[in-house]
């Protein structure tokens, strides 16, 4: 039962990510396109988490703690450059 | 200790973090842990002007718990919102927010609480923080809102914090 | 025990792929910037919440030593949803020209370009 939940949850996930790319690849905004990439960072924490599960190795874990940290800070970054024109203040 | 520890709280969090970060409880990590506890908030000091006065602990981890059970129920709102009505019947409205909370963490807090909560999201704050400006998905009714936000969770922040 | 355990890892595994789900497809079906700016904040949020709440009690279960890394990460996104969702929102009121309503005081929203 473990697997399909798991099966089920990757796949998801991937159609998610993938509906994220048709949104930036058609966003009318650039705000769209910034929260595309956001989400696009939370879903992919995600998979390689359920990836990690799938394999029952932990070392990927790491790797989704870094994807979440820089995926918040782009994000931020990115909202200053467009709200001031300049990221450090 | 208030010296070197001026921010209590912030340090114990610190401390935890890594720990759980780390993943592991072993001597080494924890020296690591205790350093960066001491370190960090004298280095970040400038981002920490005055120190968060919490009046009931108690009443703070209630305030987490009904937050966390509204989160719950604003997703599955939201999901019904999001499936099942059709894009060009939402009545998305923004709402003018007065609040008098006069801590800026209670504040941060509260903007934080209407983002995770049914339907709405802080977008802005009025130049002297005395209004927050909300954008609500689907608001028929959007003075409901307001009121629902004072009283179900500005009343909550104003006896937490002094 | 081992299999209401696996039930409730295989729900909360199911849940949350549904509202990661949910959460990208009103990132496409909704139809102004700012309700867009709603599903991802809250559906994918709770999604990926469940799924890592799930993925840690599935690793404690499999190996037999908790996985906190998977807690602390989804802690972060709960702590950082609101507040990309607050910068998002700044920026779209900062380059749009959305009608909004006036404050309660004198002094007007913060970002207003002058």
């Amino acid at each position: 039962m473990l697997h399909l939940a798991l099966a089920f949850a990757i796949g998801c996930f991937a159609l998610a990510l993938l509906l994220n790319l048709w949104r930036l690849a058609t966003a009318p905004q650039i705000t769209d396109r910034i929260l595309a990439v956001d989400t696009m960072v939370v879903n992919i924490i995600a998979l390689i988490v359920l990836y990690g599960v799938q394999t029952g190795s932990t070392l990927g874990f790491d790797a989704a703690m870094l994807f979440a940290m820089t995926g918040f800070v782009s994000t931020v970054a990115f909202c200053k450059y467009l709200l001031r024109g300049g990221i450090i203040e | 200790m208030r010296k070197l520890f001026p921010h209590p709280y912030l340090s114990v969090t610190l401390f935890v973090a890594w720990i759980l970060l780390v993943n592991s409880a072993a001597l080494g990590s924890a020296l690591v842990a205790l350093v960066l506890a001491a370190a960090l908030p004298h280095v970040t000091a400038a981002y920490w002007p005055g120190r968060a006065h919490i009046r009931h602990p108690l009443a703070l981890a209630r305030y987490v718990a009904l937050v966390l059970w509204d989160v719950l129920t604003a997703n599955i709102h939201v999901a019904r919102l999001i499936l099942f009505t059709p894009a060009d019947q939402l009545q998305s409205a923004w709402i003018s927010v007065p609040v008098d909370l006069q801590s800026p963490e209670a504040l941060a807090l509260l903007a934080g609480t209407i983002t995770l909560t049914p339907g709405t999201l802080t977008a802005e704050f009025s130049a002297d923080s005395k209004t927050l400006l909300i954008h609500a998905l689907h608001a028929p009714d959007p003075d409901a809102i307001r009121d629902d936000i004072k009283s179900r969770y500005e009343a909550r922040l104003k006896r937490i914090f002094a | 025990m081992s299999l209401l355990l696996e039930t409730c890892i295989s729900l909360l595994l199911v849940i949350g792929g549904l509202f990661g789900l949910i959460g990208s497809f009103g990132l496409l079906k909704l139809k102004t910037p700012m309700q867009r700016l709603h599903a991802p904040t809250k559906a994918t949020t709770l999604g990926v919440g469940a799924t890592l709440l799930a993925a840690a009690i599935a690793m404690y279960w499999q190996t037999g030593s908790a996985s906190w890394q998977v807690v602390m990460i989804s802690v972060f996104l709960f702590l950082t949803a609101p507040v990309s969702a607050l910068y998002l929102a700044k920026t779209h009121l900062h380059l749009g020209k959305d009608p909004l309503p006036p404050t309660s005081t004198k002094a007007d929203w913060a970002g207003k370009r002058r």
